[in-house]
This record gives structure tokens, C-alpha cells and sequence, in this order.
């Protein structure tokens, strides 16, 4: 088919092509382009009339401009012109620029949605085609605003030819991508479910597409499509590959439409009905047998047509994931594969492996292949498919191979590509953890995997490595021990020395009994180090230091030398001057019994998920398929807090902080006055944080160590004069607490009330430390819970306090929480004691609100705008607006809309100022699944908030606790 | 009642865009299946062109780019580059690269790079009736070319009387 001598031609075209193509330079091609620019656009200026011919010849030479990357601001008027023309080839040159170039100006969208409606309505195949194609080339919101309703009756029409249908099935589905709101649904949705049924294989081919695509925004009403789909693809895979004529290729019966049929019914589970469940189960054994079968031809065509078939089988077996016999001739199959000469092949078979090793039914015979993988780690030539194995085997990893994987994920480190050394540092971190039987081997792992990548370790898997010996103490003397070791290498990783640092300094006396690791020499080997770090490394080394005071007095004098030194009394960095002023003072005037009680070993961590895991969930963002089942579950059972983790992982610090106060084991002020009172006090950056390393300076320490008392230093200065609190119950605090489960709930002149909480879908533990600020003690103290809401909405159950707190001391509270269906009031909090004979009356509103039962939803912004229409009727939808009450800080606004307990959806609203999260509220009775949006307007310095929910009390609840915090 | 577990969290399948372009770097065709701004498409093309180009033979069709992921395969001086979303079908995408380069050489007579630069036009044409939407809408051969080859009879016709013909 010789096409370029066919009758259209456009020898001007041709020639100007030629002309570009002869351009030896940039700047000669942008002077022949300029020339003709100014051509066109004097003939489409000119007082003389333009044939149809010259228009069309124009527009194709901007068209082909505008291609070649350059900009084009002019010509749209003569292609919309030619649109109503009534030779075809003019009219298909103007939809192509029409199609290439859309542009927004509403006048033009106006003419070409005239243009396209005329040709809708004019009953000639052709130009409906070219009309359709438009439409769907272009799928703005205004034409489907124009054709919505049109569209669909063409489709079902009787008398519209099969070419047409095939366009205009894929064109709605186009429009309903752009606009899924837009497309009614109606009586026309049964009659495209029938198009299955079609003689005519490309109108079921472009059917399939669509009623996919509606079937995920509203599976009910395509229910209907599931036995359809099964006997369509039964007939396909029996058939003779002659039967299905053109659409047959390379000897596969009809692929494209397998592939699709295939996808569609994995927007269902299993079919109930037993005959349809057997008759598919007997397609997909088809076609697993048909993988065995000798291939018809040598082509690659032929066996990736009949390969792209097997792994939408497979898909659709792990998607069912109920048939254990499937999932595992499947997995022996992909096996199979892993050895295939075809990278393609390898690569898809260990992507596809990596789910069906997270199957219950098939993770041991994934296991069985963990030898090839581990081989395809060392041997494959592509970086794409050694990044599939690394996935495979951390999928794939569990207790019994946990140690073979880790050690060759970490000797594949050494040499890794750059591109994903990072995340296979997360992922041997997080598996050395999980599947640690005895952890001097997790210490290994984790200080070799400094050594390797050092670069690469991030700070949440050192910190991770010091909260897990810090809360074990059969491994303290051992990583001690080991950190001694590899710090005498001669040059270590800075994350090296920040481990040996803290550890030593904590730990370093179970290892001082040996002479060659004595005080003295631990000391010379951490100082030996100390000029090569970044300042936050010496800010932790002197911490270490001051620690060593403690720990090992004979080396007092040594320490206190290099603290008086210049170079750390005068630094430069205020940080390093400020430390080394204080922790020098600390050491001269503090009584040995004070810096015993100052610098208490840290106490244990809370346990709770690894921040390492929210980092590599981060890292791969919502759309990764997670790991394994383990984690899924974890993943769903995590607490509202542990999603706060989640969001805020990349400004890791505050992780830390958070892991750090010591309120899992909370003692009296006298044991630990500098710690209590500077976490409990609600400081942003704790005491404790710094004896870690962090930024924050030791100010409150020093004072208080120069204030020299015994406990209780900070609070004699506070309890000085008390006066009579008042009753009220105090409220305002609440709105402080929508957003975070942790702070300071209450304080007068005599008492602290901190609190700390967790919740987990609908129960809730909360703490509540009762700190005397005085001297002297509160006695016949009683603390009770009001519930001003019904047992059937909360039950608060509080656990009995000790009657008398000492003065300067700390007594804890735990309540435990249940919420069972929704509820507006907070509980309240009546405390009442005598202080030096005066009764005392307290009372204040506990901050236990709805949204505490938040559990986040991941969700692509697909399913966000499905479930949005779905939650469409007026009384599911709320909306508020208002004013700022603070700066409008997007960061801020995020950390508080996660800290509210949905997840926050990144790139769901096209407006990136806009916020949009996601979250299902757990009750006993009911889960409410919420959607939501902000969107902020920063000249004005409003706000407006859209909640939706299937409940409207809870929207208002919601609404009502979320618009305070902005 | 409302319930999230209930639904299937399932993620779109759609060819997200097109790219055909020579081992020099040209771009010689593009075509979006996804609305974005000239300036994206731009950013995307070059970075897309550089990550491609600079793969060795006998690697790996498909490799992961940003979120996507992309299937390509060069024939002579051409690559032909589709982006697809992480849960398509990969190999059927590769054989959807072929099926269209079978049409442009049905069509031309043994296509080359030349063709599509002073045709490119048809190799829209062509495009459209066989993919739209990013979805296959025709997979027959015959069927697609008897498509284009009634719209080149049709060239110099008046349309009005089309109707009649059919």
C-alpha cells in the first residue's frame, strides 16, 4: 500500500520537511522554522480566502512545528475551521491538531464541541469515528460536560456500526478516567455488559476495557459481567487458534482479549456459584497446561503472546488466592521461568513470585527457589532484574532462612548499584530484626551493615540498633564488646562511631574488667575519632563523655581536661561550647550520688513497630505491594500513632524524641528528677533526647545540677507560692490534643498532669502522670473518670491511684478505653486532694475524641474519587469555612492531618495545595470510613474543609474537632 | 454499612503514554493518554530518552521509572517506548508495540524511520484506530487496515455523500 503517493499529498509539507531535515545546525533549523512561522501566519492573516487545501497544508506544517518541540500560539481558529469541512481529509487534519494541541480557551472549546456534535449526529461511520477519537484524545472535562450523555447511547444504539461501538466504548472510558462523576450510569450499564456477548471480537475487545474500568467504580451493578467474562474466555482458550481468524496471533487465540478478560475479573473475588467457579478453575488449568505444550513457534511474538496470557492467569490466581493447588503449579511454573534464557522472563517471573510468596499457600514453595534467586542476585547483567530478586528475597524471607538471606543480601551490598543500596539497607535492617533468635547476631548485622554502606544506613537504623540493645540487656555486654572491636579499625563510618559512642558510654563498664579494654582505653579510642566528625557526632561523643565521668571515676580527670580544653570550652559551634561548659561544671560540682541520678543508664524503650519498616513503607510508597503477610497484618492492626511515625519519617529527629521519653517506665522524680521533669514538662526537644545526641542544649540539666539539691530540683523552684485552683473544668486544653496523643493535659502551681496515649482501631490505653510540684505531700488523693456520654457510645474504665503523692513525686494512671459507637462529648477527669489541709478540687476534660479511633486508608486517587461519588448524598457530606487561626504552614497542616489519624494522600487532589486524607473510624459497633479535604486559600486566610462520610453524625463530629486546628 | 476492607483496592490499568524516537535522541511521534502540561511532557520525554538510550542490548525490556513502569523495544533506528501502570500486563504491552509496528509496515511497504517523519500524520491515524484511550481498541490487522485504507479513499470524496455508500 504505497500511501505516500496517495492523492493527499501535500507536496508544500513534504517540502518543508526536506527543508528541516537539511539543516546542518540548531540555529539554521530555527531560521528556516521562524520563516515559514511568518509565512503561515501572513497567509492566514491575508485579505484572500484559504482553500481547504492550503488551510489544511498550513495547519499540518504547524502541527509538525509543534512536534518538533517549538512552541505554537496561533492557527487553532483555521484547524477548528476545518473541522466542519466537508472533504474528510481536512476534516482529520484539523482533529489531529485539534487532538495534539488542546487548548483551554473556552471560546474554541465551545466551536470544536459544536464541530464534534454535528459529526456525532451526522450517521456517517467515518466522521463519528473521527469525532470519537477526539473525544477520547482529548477527554477534557468539558466535553464530557457536552457528551456524557450522548456517548453512551451511540454505544447501545441497535444501528450503530461495530467500528463506531469500539470508539465509543473506549472513548467513555476515557471520559470516565477524566470525569467519573460525569458519566451517568443507568439502563444503558446492563446493555454494555451484554456487548460481551458480541460476534464481532474488537467490540468485545474495546467492551472489556470499559466495563473493567466501570466495574471497579461500581462493582454491584457489573456484577452480571463475571459469568459473561468466564464463558467468553472459556471458548477463547478451547478454540482452535484458526477458529478466532485475525484474531489470532502468532498462533494465540485472541491475547489481547484474554489478557483484559483476565483483568476484569480481577476486580471480583471467586464466583460464588460453584458450576462458574469449576468452569473458570478449568480455563486457568488450560492455560497453565498450555504453558507446558511444545511452543507453535519460534517466534517471540508467539511466546510472549501466550506468556502475557499465563501471567494474567497468574495474577488472577493470586488474586483469588484460594485455590492452594493453582497457586503452587503457578509458582513451580514461574519457577521455571527463573532459569528462562528470556530476561523478560526472568525479571516477570520473580516480580510475579514476590506476591505469591506473601500466599499462605504458596510462601514454602516460593522458599523452595531461594537458591536460584540468590544466584540471579549474583549473576544477572541488569540492574532492573537484580532489584526484582532483592525484592523476591525479602519477600520470601522468614525464620528458617532468615540468616542465608540477610548474609547474601549483605555481600550483594557491597557492590550494589547506588540506585538501591538504601533500601536494601532498610530491608536487611528490618529482617535482621524480625527474624533475630538471638540477637548478637542482629548486633553483627547491623554494625556490618554500617561497615558496608555505611553512607547508605540511614539515622532511624542506628537508632533502631541502640533502642534494641538498650531494652536487652543479654546482648549489652556483647554489642559493647563488639563495637569496642570495630572501632579499632582505622577509619570508620561516622554512624560507626555514633553507635560506639552511645553504647559505650551506656554499656561500657561491663566491658572495662579487661585490661585491654579498660576505662582509659574505650576513652582514647572514642577521642581518637572525635576530630574527624560532624559536630552532631561530637555533641553525642561528649554526652558519651560526661557519661564516663559517671561510670568510671578514674578517668575524671581526663575527661575534664579535654572538656577544659579550647577547643571545646571556645569552640566555634555553640552546641559543642555550650556541652562542654555544662557537662564540665556537672562533673566539678555534682556529688557522685547526683551524677549517678543524672546519668542513670537510658531506660528501656516502648516497644512498638520499627521506624525502620515506616521508612521503607515511606520509601515505597502507597502503591508497593507489602512484603509479606506479617507485615500486612501488622500493617492493619497499627496504632493511630505509629501512622503519625509514618508521615513524619523523613524529619526523623522527632521519631526519636517521641521513642525516647521514658514514660513506658515511669519513675518518682527523686530517682530521675532531670528526665521526668523535662519530658513531662513537654519541652519539644526532652533532656533525653540529647543524651542521645540531638540539637536541643543541656541547659536544663545544668541548672538543675547547679542548683544542687537532691530530687525535685526544677519543682522547688516552681512550688514557691500555690494558690487555690480553680473548679472549672478546664477545656480549652482539648483542641491541643485532636492532633496528638502526648503532652501536658493540666497545670497549676501544685500539680502536672502529663499524659501519654495509644490507641489501636477502637480501644485506647491513656496514662496520666499526676506530678506534685511542692514540697509537701497531696494526701487523700483521688482521681475518677466521668463519662458524660452513655455506656453504649465509651466505657472508661480507670485504674485505682495511690492516695498520697509524696512531694516532688510522680504517680501514674492507666485507663483503658473503649469505644463503642460513635460519641461528641469527652470524658472528664475530677481530681480531688487536701495540700497542706486545703482541699483541693480539679477537674478537666479528658481528651478522648472520635477521631482517636482513626485508623489511616492508603487509597490511589482513583478509589479516593470512586469512594467520594460513592459518598455522594447530602446529608454524607459536610463542608466548613474558615479562618486561619495560625500561620499557614503546609508542612504544619500535614503533620496535624496525620496526627488527626487519617493518612494523607499525596497527588490525589490535582491542586497540590490542596490536602486530602483517608481513614476508616473504628468502633465496636461499626466502622465509618471518612474521606476529607482541605483546601486552603492563602490570600484570604481561609480555609474550606469537606468531610465525607457514610454517617452523618460523624462527619459533623469530625468536622467539628478537625476546623479548630488549622 | 460502609466498609473499605470490603472493596477491592485495585489500581487502573492504562497506557499512560507513547514515545517513538531514534537512536540520536529525536523524537519522532508522542502520543498522552494522560492529560498533562507541555512543559511535563517535555521533562518526561527527555529524562525518559536519556534512561532508555543509555541501556545496554540484550537488558531487559521493562524497567521501573518513577512510578510507572515502561516497556520498550527498538526496531532498527527506532525505539518504541509505552508507559504503563506497575500492575499491566508487561509482555502484552510489548506485543502491542509490535502488532502497531506491523501495521506501519503493512502499510508503508517495509516502514522506516523516514516514513514516519514525512508521514507522521498516518502514523496517527494508524495510532487511533488501533489504540484509543491507551486501551486496545482493534488487535485484527485486517480490520485496522481496512479502516485506514476506506479513509484514504474517502480522501478528496465530499463526505455528505458517504452516508450513501454505506
Amino acid at each position: 500500500m504505497p500511501a505516500v503517493s496517495k492523492g493527499d499529498g501535500m507536496r508544500g509539507l513534504a517540502v518543508f520537511i526536506s527543508d528541516i531535515r537539511n539543516c546542518k545546525s540548531k540555529e539554521a533549523e530555527i531560521k528556516r522554522i521562524n520563516k515559514e512561522l511568518a509565512n503561515i501566519r501572513s497567509k492566514f492573516k491575508g485579505d484572500k480566502a484559504l482553500d481547504g487545501y492550503s488551510k489544511k497544508k498550513y495547519v499540518c506544517k504547524l502541527l509538525f512545528i509543534f512536534l518538533l518541540g517549538h512552541d505554537i500560539d496561533f492557527g487553532h481558529m483555521e484547524a477548528v475551521n476545518l473541522l466542519s469541512s466537508n472533504k474528510y481529509t481536512e476534516k482529520q487534519i484539523g482533529y489531529l491538531f485539534i487532538s495534539v494541541l488542546v487548548n483551554s480557551n473556552s471560546d474554541l472549546i465551545r466551536l470544536i464541541n459544536n464541530a464534534i456534535k454535528n459529526d456525532l449526529s451526522s450517521r456517517n461511520p467515518v466522521s463519528m469515528n473521527l469525532a470519537l477519537h477526539c473525544i477520547a484524545n482529548v477527554g477534557s472535562k468539558e466535553m464530557a460536560e457536552a457528551f456524557a450523555a450522548e456517548i453512551p447511547r451511540i454505544l447501545v444504539a441497535g444501528n450503530t456500526v461495530d467500528s463506531v461501538k469500539q470508539s465509543a466504548a473506549l472513548c467513555l472510558l476515557r471520559l470516565n478516567r477524566t470525569s467519573p462523576d460525569l458519566i451517568p450510569m443507568g439502563e444503558w450499564t446492563a446493555r454494555v455488559v451484554h456487548l460481551l456477548n458480541d460476534q464481532h471480537l474488537g467490540v468485545v475487545t474495546a467492551a472489556v476495557s470499559l466495563i473493567t474500568t466501570l466495574a471497579q467504580k461500581s462493582p454491584d451493578d457489573f456484577k452480571t459481567s463475571i459469568s459473561l467474562a468466564v464463558a467468553r474466555l472459556s471458548r477463547i482458550v478451547t478454540s482452535a487458534a484458526i477458529d478466532l481468524q485475525d484474531y489470532t496471533y502468532y498462533f494465540v487465540a485472541a491475547p489481547w482479549l484474554s489478557v483484559k478478560l483476565l483483568r476484569l475479573l480481577q476486580c471480583y473475588p471467586p464466583p460464588e456459584d460453584a458450576g462458574l467457579r469449576s468452569r473458570l478453575t478449568e480455563c486457568l488449568v488450560t492455560i497453565l497446561n498450555k504453558a507446558q505444550e511444545p511452543p507453535k513457534s519460534k517466534k517471540v511474538q508467539h511466546s510472549n503472546a501466550k506468556n502475557a496470557v499465563l501471567f494474567e492467569a497468574i495474577a488472577l490466581i493470586i488474586h483469588h488466592d484460594s485455590e492452594p493447588t493453582l497457586l503452587v503449579r503457578a509458582c513451580n511454573q514461574l519457577g521455571q521461568f527463573l532459569q528462562h534464557r528470556e530476561t523478560n522472563l526472568r525479571y516477570l517471573a520473580l516480580e510475579s513470585m514476590c506476591t505469591l510468596a506473601s500466599s499462605e499457600f504458596s510462601h514454602e514453595a516460593v522458599k523452595t527457589h531461594i537458591e536460584t534467586v540468590i544466584n540471579a542476585l549474583k549473576t544477572e547483567r541488569d540492574v532492573s532484574v537484580r532489584q526484582r530478586a532483592v525484592d523476591l528475597l525479602y519477600s520470601m524471607c522468614d525464620r528458617s532462612n532468615a540468616k542465608q538471606i540477610v548474609a547474601e543480601m549483605l555481600s550483594y551490598l557491597e557492590n550494589a548499584d547506588y540506585s538501591i543500596r538504601e533500601e536494601i539497607v532498610l530491608k536487611v535492617a528490618i529482617q535482621a530484626e524480625k527474624y533475630a533468635v538471638d540477637y548478637t547476631w542482629y548486633v553483627d548485622t547491623i554494625l556490618n551493615l554500617i561497615r558496608v554502606a555505611g553512607d547508605y544506613v540511614s539515622e532511624e537504623v542506628w537508632y533502631r540498633v541502640i533502642q534494641i540493645v538498650i531494652n536487652r540487656d543479654d546482648v549489652q555486654g556483647y554489642a559493647a564488646k563488639t563495637v569496642f572491636e570495630t572501632l579499632q579499625a582505622p577509619a570508620c563510618h561516622e554512624n560507626l562511631v555514633k553507635v560506639g559512642g552511645y553504647i559505650l558510654g551506656e554499656f561500657g563498664n561491663l566491658i572495662a574488667g579487661d585490661s585491654r579494654s579498660s576505662p582509659l582505653v574505650q576513652f582514647n579510642l572514642l577521642h581518637s575519632k572525635f576530630h574527624l566528625c560532624s559536630v552532631p557526632t561530637r555533641a553525642l561523643l561528649l554526652s558519651a563523655y560526661i557519661k564516663f565521668i559517671n561510670l568510671f571515676p578514674e578517668v575524671k580527670p581526663t575527661i575534664q581536661e579535654v572538656l577544659r580544653s579550647d577547643s571545646q570550652l571556645r569552640n566555634a559551634d555553640v552546641e559543642l561550647q555550650q556541652r562542654a561548659v555544662e557537662y564540665l561544671r556537672l562533673s566539678c560540682i555534682a556529688s557522685t550520688d547526683i551524677l549517678a541520678t543524672v546519668l542513670e543508664e537510658m531506660p528501656p524503650f516502648p516497644e512498638r513497630e520499627s521506624s525502620i519498616l515506616a521508612k521503607l513503607k515511606k520509601k515505597k510508597g502507597s502503591s508497593a505491594k507489602l512484603p509479606d503477610i506479617d507485615e500486612t497484618r501488622r500493617q492493619v492492626n497499627g496504632s493511630t500513632e505509629h501512622s503519625a511515625n509514618n508521615g513524619t519519617a523523613n524529619t526523623s529527629p522527632p521519631l526519636l524524641l517521641e521513642d525516647l521519653l521514658p514514660t513506658s517506665r515511669p519513675r518518682p522524680y527523686s530517682s530521675s528528677p532531670i528526665l521526668l521533669s523535662a519530658s513531662t514538662m513537654g519541652s519539644a526537644h526532652s533532656f533525653t533526647a540529647d543524651m542521645l545526641n540531638l540539637t536541643s542544649t543541656p541547659a536544663a540539666a545544668a541548672a538543675a545540677a547547679v542548683g544542687g539539691g537532691g530530687g525535685g530540683l526544677l519543682v522547688d523552684v516552681f512550688s514557691e507560692n500555690s494558690t487555690s485552683p480553680s473548679v472549672d473544668v478546664s477545656e480549652d486544653h482539648l483542641e491541643r490534643f485532636v492532633c496528638k496523643n502526648n503532652g501536658i493535659l493540666y497545670e497549676n502551681q501544685l500539680l502536672q498532669i502529663g499524659l501519654k496515649s495509644e490507641y489501636r482501631q477502637n480501644l485506647g490505653r491513656m496514662y496520666l502522670f499526676y506530678g506534685n510540684k511542692t514540697s509537701i505531700q497531696f494526701l487523700s488523693f483521688t482521681s475518677s473518670v466521668t463519662n458524660n456520654t452513655s455506656q453504649s457510645q465509651l466505657i472508661v474504665q480507670a485504674k485505682p491511684v495511690d492516695p498520697m503523692i509524696e512531694g516532688g513525686a510522680q504517680v501514674q494512671q492507666t485507663l483503658n478505653i473503649e469505644c463503642v459507637s460513635e460519641f461528641t462529648d469527652a470524658p472528664e477527669l475530677t481530681i480531688i486532694f487536701r495540700y497542706g489541709g486545703n482541699p483541693q478540687h480539679i477537674a478537666v476534660k479528658l481528651p478522648v475524641m472520635l477521631n482517636k479511633f482513626f485508623q489511616p486508608t492508603e487509597m490511589t486517587s482513583q478509589d479516593y474519587f470512586q469512594r467520594w461519588k460513592q459518598l455522594g448524598a447530602p446529608q454524607q457530606e459536610v463542608q466548613k469555612i474558615f479562618k486561619a487561626k495560625y500561620p499557614m504552614d503546609s508542612d504544619a497542616t500535614k503533620a496535624k492531618i496525620i496526627g488527626f489519624g487519617v493518612a494523607l494522600l499525596d497527588g490525589v487532589d490535582p491542586n497540590p495545595a490542596n490536602f486530602v486524607g483517608a481513614g476508616v473510624v473504628h468502633t465496636k459497633t461499626s466502622q465509618v470510613g471518612c474521606l476529607l479535604r482541605l483546601e486552603p486559600n492563602t490570600q484570604a486566610q481561609m480555609y474550606r474543609l469537606t468531610l465525607r462520610t457514610s454517617r452523618e453524625p460523624v462527619s459533623h463530629t469530625l468536622l467539628e474537632l478537625l476546623c479548630e486546628q488549622f | 454499612m460502609f466498609r473499605w476492607s470490603h472493596l477491592v483496592i485495585y489500581i487502573c490499568v492504562q497506557m499512560q503514554f507513547m514515545l517513538l524516537f531514534s537512536r540520536q535522541g529525536k523524537l519522532r511521534l508522542q502520543k498522552w493518554y494522560v492529560p498533562l502540561c507541555d512543559k511535563e511532557k517535555k521533562k518526561i520525554t527527555r529524562e525518559l530518552l536519556q534512561t532508555v538510550l543509555a541501556r545496554k542490548p540484550k537488558m531487559c525490556s521493562f524497567l521501573e521509572w518513577r512510578d510507572l513502569k515502561v516497556v520498550y523495544k527498538r526496531y532498527a533506528s527506532l525505539y518504541f517506548c509505552c508507559a504503563i501502570e506497575n500492575q499491566d500486563n508487561e509482555l502484552i504491552t510489548l506485543e502491542i508495540i509490535h502488532r502497531y509496528v506491523e501495521l506501519l509496515d503493512k502499510y508503508f511497504g517495509s516502514v522506516c524511520e523516514l516514513d514516519i517523519i514525512f508521514n507522521f500524520e498516518k502514523a496517527y491515524f494508524i495510532l487511533d484506530e488501533f489504540l484509543l484511550g491507551g486501551e486496545a481498541q482493534e488487535t485484527s490487522k485486517k480490520n485496522v487496515l481496512k479502516a485506514i485504507e476506506q479513509a484514504d479513499l474517502l480522501q478528496e470524496i465530499v463526505l455528505e455523500t458517504v452516508s450513501q455508500i454505506y
